[in-house]
């Protein structure tokens, strides 16, 4: 038995008088629901870009030297709990977390030890980080010129989307406002300054891992653009000038054709939004580009070889769905962070789908199938509804603070989990074909020592360091902070520039803007 | 008449992964139960003290981010301390089987890792309630 979805489609077969008046463009033309390009995947490949980070940044650096030698074509930087939280290694809220579910990063010496020998001028990186997005981006910048790099040429992907970590992961640390300052700030500076570089990756990924349904995931993500497309434009950037920049992340998830549906009706719906809401005339910004990783939420910790087939079967979504970029879970990660051996299989996967498989050699194949047009045509008119009502609400931030994503995300999330309670959602392994013997998986272990490490190193660049020249580039950062509430303030990536430049820290930092722009907590809710 | 049972659900540590919590809230709710969601991130002090206000019998704790070996101790440790060892502590989340048994050899009372059924887990919290010392009378 199918999941339940969101999209209404619940009938015997489809056929013409499904799709009346249906008309569709061919690939590479507006309003590019069979995808961005003409040739699509003929004419290149998507980016495999495996996200990953463990334990130290010493091990991390060899966990990517390793990927990159197996012919992974990008990097992504998972980074530990502390640091998307803003804290130091050796703060106290840090305990127990450092390298737990990421690198752990600090301090510029930190970032040079992640990217030793790998060079920022060639290697494309992705960067998951939210809150302080700003700051680890400096770090990020201020490597690639110790490197040599020309970092205007520099290109990577910074997540940098605050939107849903209120709505879904919850990694805050700033109230919306301050955030949504940083965030257009990113955006502005790689506009004017590092023009390769996607300065925000708008993300439903979490909000579908937070137990949304596909079209709650489609719907939140694009109305998430709209909210940085709105604040961009009152910064006073022209939209075609940071637009082309403006890239998604989406979720790979069980339901096959539901899942290619979304891709298709998430770039026609943005391409219409930036064409008709926005005036954009710039082809590059009416095309939706995606980076896509399977759903963890899928994973099981039963019976985990199984995971390597659904693992395939979202990606292979994800590649039929048109993505630029794709990110393949490791079938172990139910129980830990992935092992190499895990990694390499989720990897190969990929590989698999892209040299073996064919379905890279004609782009959107499923196109004109009645049932998958009906699906894209439904989730379409179910975002625009949602998108109509959040508008009304006064915006994404306005919707946020009243709870309404969260609310909604969280009652979907609820009766999923109660239809797999009945057997009614069926998940192999779990409520249905279970077997009493656990196969045993070597799971990666993170070694409890790291975390001391990472603090002695913390300890040692305090005493080296200029620690006035620290003091002074903090206080500049404050300052600039405080203007940068007005309307027309500063904007902070140069003082946070000169700021890591200095060695000061990631904790510092954060603490110096807590300072200023107070802290978020959400209302605890059921 | 019955009195109904108290359940302080919590999630510990830095990750906001809060959705397993909230279905768990959620779910003992539904089986009748009184639940007080914390909130995300809340250290072993606030957990244990709230525990104490509001005169729960079972904690329930949720954590993904594999820091459980730092705070279940240390919230055990704290509930002896302020002579709340009657209260049962309840954990769920990616707990690796070793992890799972140290904790239970520590004092926890259950310790749900992915896949249990909501059932399951409404019908242990029910008997650690059971189990529990009857709470203080004010």
């Amino acid at each position: 038995m199918a999941p339940p979805r969101a999209t209404g489609v619940n009938q015997a077969f489809f056929g013409p008088e499904d799709l009346p008046d249906f008309a569709i463009a061919p690939p590479g033309e507006f309003p590019y629901t069979r995808g961005i390009h003409e040739t699509m995947y003929r004419g290149r490949l998507w980016t495999m870009r495996q996200f990953s980070g463990f334990s130290t940044p010493e091990e991390t650096n060899l966990r990517y030297r390793y990927l990159l030698a197996q012919g992974q074509t990008g990097l992504s930087v998972a980074f530990d709990l502390p640091t998307l939280m803003g804290y130091d290694a050796d703060q106290p809220q840090a305990r127990g977390e450092v390298g737990r579910c990421g690198a752990p990063v600090s301090s510029l010496a930190d970032m040079e030890t992640l990217f030793e020998g790998i060079p920022l001028d060639t290697v494309s990186v992705s960067m998951t980080i939210n809150s302080p997005a700003a700051v680890i981006w400096a770090m990020y910048l201020a490597v690639a010129e110790k490197q040599g790099a020309d970092i205007a040429q520099v290109s990577g992907t910074l997540q940098n989307d605050i939107l849903k970590e209120y709505i879904a992961q919850k990694e805050y640390i700033f109230p919306p406002e301050p955030s949504m300052r940083l965030a257009v700030d990113v955006i502005e500076f790689a506009t004017k300054r590092i023009p390769r570089f996607n300065p925000v990756s708008i993300s439903g990924y979490h909000i579908r891992e937070a137990g949304s349904t596909a079209l709650q995931e489609l719907a939140f993500t694009l109305r998430d653009g709209i909210e940085y497309v709105d604040r961009a434009i009152a910064r006073g950037l022209a939209v075609d000038d940071f637009a082309p920049r403006l890239s998604f992340f989406f979720n790979a998830h069980n339901d096959f054709f539901e899942e290619i549906a979304k891709y298709r009706a998430a770039r026609k719906l943005w391409a219409s939004l930036m064409r008709d809401r926005y005036g954009a005339r710039d082809e590059r910004s009416l095309k939706l580009r995606f980076h896509a990783q399977t759903a963890g939420c899928t994973l099981t910790w039963q019976q985990p070889w199984n995971n390597v087939v659904r693992t395939s079967m979202q990606a292979m979504a994800a590649v039929l769905g048109g993505a630029q970029s794709l990110h393949t879970n490791s079938l172990d990660e139910a129980w830990a962070l992935p092992s190499e051996h895990a990694a390499t299989v989720a990897l190969r996967t990929q590989q698999v789908i892209a040299y073996e498989t064919g379905v890279t050699e004609a782009p959107d194949p499923f196109g004109g199938s009645y049932y998958l047009e009906r699906l894209t045509l439904d989730l379409e008119s179910g975002a625009r509804d949602y998108i109509r009502r959040i508008d009304e609400m006064g915006g994404m931030v306005a919707a946020i603070q009243r709870g309404f994503p969260q609310g909604e995300i969280s009652r979907a999330s609820y009766e999923y989990q109660q239809s797999v309670e009945r057997g009614e959602a069926v998940v192999v392994g779990v409520n249905r074909y279970q077997t009493r013997e656990q196969e045993p998986v070597a799971t990666l272990r993170i070694d409890q020592a790291a975390e001391a490490r990472q603090i002695d190193k913390l300890r040692a660049l305090r005493k080296t360091r200029d620690n006035e020249d620290v003091e002074h580039r903090l206080d500049q950062l404050r300052r600039a902070a405080s203007s940068a509430t007005r309307e027309g303030g500063p904007n902070l990536m140069p003082p946070l520039l000169d700021a890591v430049r200095a060695y000061a820290t990631l904790g510092e930092i954060c603490d110096a803007l807590r300072e200023v722009f107070g802290t978020y907590e959400e209302r605890p809710t059921i | 008449m019955n009195v109904p049972i108290r359940v302080l659900v919590a999630k510990p540590g830095l990750d906001g992964h809060d959705r397993g919590a909230k279905i768990i809230a959620r779910a003992l709710r539904d089986a009748g139960m009184e639940v007080i969601y914390t909130g995300l991130r809340q250290t072993p002090e606030m957990i244990v003290n709230a525990a104490l206000q509001e005169d729960v019998q079972v904690i329930g704790l949720s954590i993904l981010s594999g820091a459980h070996n730092a705070i279940v101790p240390r919230v055990l440790e704290l509930l002896r301390e302020k002579e709340m060892a009657g209260v049962k502590v309840i954990v769920g989340g990616i707990i690796p089987d070793e992890d799972a048994r140290e904790l239970e050899r520590q004092g926890v009372a259950a310790v749900f890792q992915p896949g249990a059924s909501l059932e399951t887990i409404v019908s242990v919290v029910r008997q650690a309630a059971k189990d529990a010392n009857a709470p203080a009378v004010k």
